[in-house]
């Protein structure tokens, strides 16, 4: 009313901060407003360990999806379903296997595709698994491994 | 005795909470009393957040040059200096940027809004606005809650992005870092999740700073002093509890959201 100048001063910074915002949000991190088109695959592992909702699927290194469940199978395996994008199509003999980023960094499902004609449809499962190495017990076993192996034998040996 | 001293103070205190929950319902409730309420948000968007502009920028500059500092040093020990972006843009996005940008806020103009309210409630303006039939908490503190819900995302953005700046200035040009990695580790380190619990966040440290200065100014006259001194109390109050509020909500938002 009285002072038009102080208005127009605060209209500019409402345009400003929505600049900001979207700035933030679109340019710096990477927020899309249309989710891309997804299509979901399964895999069941052996073990799953260090996966999340959320770690990467990649292939050849190049993430193209992410985990978005991890449930328990009826046969105690682990089920986890993935989002794929919908432009990479997945061979049916690929073979889904748990890596991690080195030794300390996340884990990710890295597919190898296999050389199949038919493609894995929305909603299948990628039958060829291989699970998380399990650090731990690979560095125990190089550790502990001579000791586990000498008991059975001594043990066995006063019985025969 | 002493056990009733205890119950008058937590029934007074139990009554201000009440007060002020209810004082904000209210101004949220009749921010059209009174008119005018394109001017009176005008205002209220260049108080809070015009004017604290340069004050955001200065201390994220520094905010983020300090990060890329300290995050240089640790890092590099571990030798995962490629991990300064995601160091830097995921502590100002997820703490820094919303606690810092709220507690500069709150000190550049949540005092001055709790001075202006305690100010005119001691020369009874408040009590002449409520002669005239407009209720006073809409008039004189719904705009600014109001305001405080753009002002606040909005400067925390600001915040962030100077920030990350800095850290960059700090990281690649200061010290020897590779500033393609730095943003493309701060591009892929943010995502969505983060971008929302940042802005909402500042949202609602927005409304609880700006109904706590205000709500300290309008009831400048309890504080049992008069005059100048109440207006002196009411602006200490007003900052000291609107800090302890920003830190306490930002635990539970942040506990409620992992």
């Amino acid at each position: 009313m009285k002072s038009p100048r102080l208005e127009r001063i605060a209209g500019l910074f409402v345009l400003a901060s929505i600049g900001c915002i979207a700035y933030f949000s679109m340019g710096l991190a990477t927020v899309s407003l249309r989710p891309s088109e997804t299509y979901l695959v399964e895999a069941r592992f052996a073990n799953a360990a260090g996966l999340i909702n959320g770690s990467q699927v990649a292939v050849a290194g190049v993430p193209i999806g992410s985990v978005t469940g991890l449930k328990l199978g009826s046969d105690f395996s682990a089920v986890v379903a993935m989002k794929l994008r919908k432009d990479f199509k997945i061979p049916s003999d690929s073979i889904a296997s748990i890596r991690g980023h080195g030794l300390l960094g996340d884990k990710y499902v890295s597919l190898s595709p296999g050389g199949a004609d038919d493609f894995i449809a929305p909603g299948g499962r990628i039958t060829d698994t291989e699970s998380a190495v399990d650090l731990e017990s690979l560095l125990s076993r190089f550790a502990f491994g001579a000791m586990q192996n000498d008991k059975p034998e001594k043990k066995a040996a006063p019985n025969e | 005795m002493f056990v009733d001293q205890i119950g008058k103070f937590t029934l007074s205190r139990l009554e201000a909470a009440g007060r002020w929950t209810l004082f904000s319902g209210a101004s949220l409730l009749h921010v059209r009393s009174g008119g005018a309420l394109g001017s009176r948000l005008a205002r209220s968007v260049f108080e809070l957040g015009v004017r604290c502009i340069p004050v955001i920028a200065i201390v994220s500059a520094f905010a983020g040059l300090v990060l890329g500092l300290q995050g240089h040093y640790v890092l590099s020990r571990f030798g995962a200096s490629g991990m300064l972006g995601t160091l830097v843009s995921l502590s100002l996005c997820r703490e820094l940027g919303p606690v810092l940008a709220a507690l500069m806020i709150a000190g550049q103009a949540g005092t001055a809004l709790a001075a202006e309210l305690g100010i005119q409630r001691s020369t009874e303006q408040i009590d002449a606005i409520e002669l005239l039939d407009i209720s006073p908490e809409g008039f004189l503190a719904g705009a600014r809650l109001f305001a405080s819900l753009l002002v606040f995302p909005s400067l925390t953005a600001l915040f962030v992005i100077v920030g990350v700046a800095g850290g960059w200035l700090s990281g690649c040009v200061l010290l020897p870092q590779d500033p393609d990695a730095y943003w493309a580790a701060v591009h892929s380190a943010l995502r969505g999740r983060d971008v929302f619990e940042c802005l909402l966040k500042a949202a609602v440290f927005g409304l609880l700073t700006t109904s706590l200065c205000a709500y300290q100014g309008f009831n400048a006259h309890r504080s049992g002093e008069a005059g100048a001194r109440a207006v002196g109390i009411a602006t200490v109050r007003g900052i000291v509890l609107s800090s302890i509020a920003i830190l306490a909500a930002d635990y539970l938002i942040t506990a409620a959201l992992l």
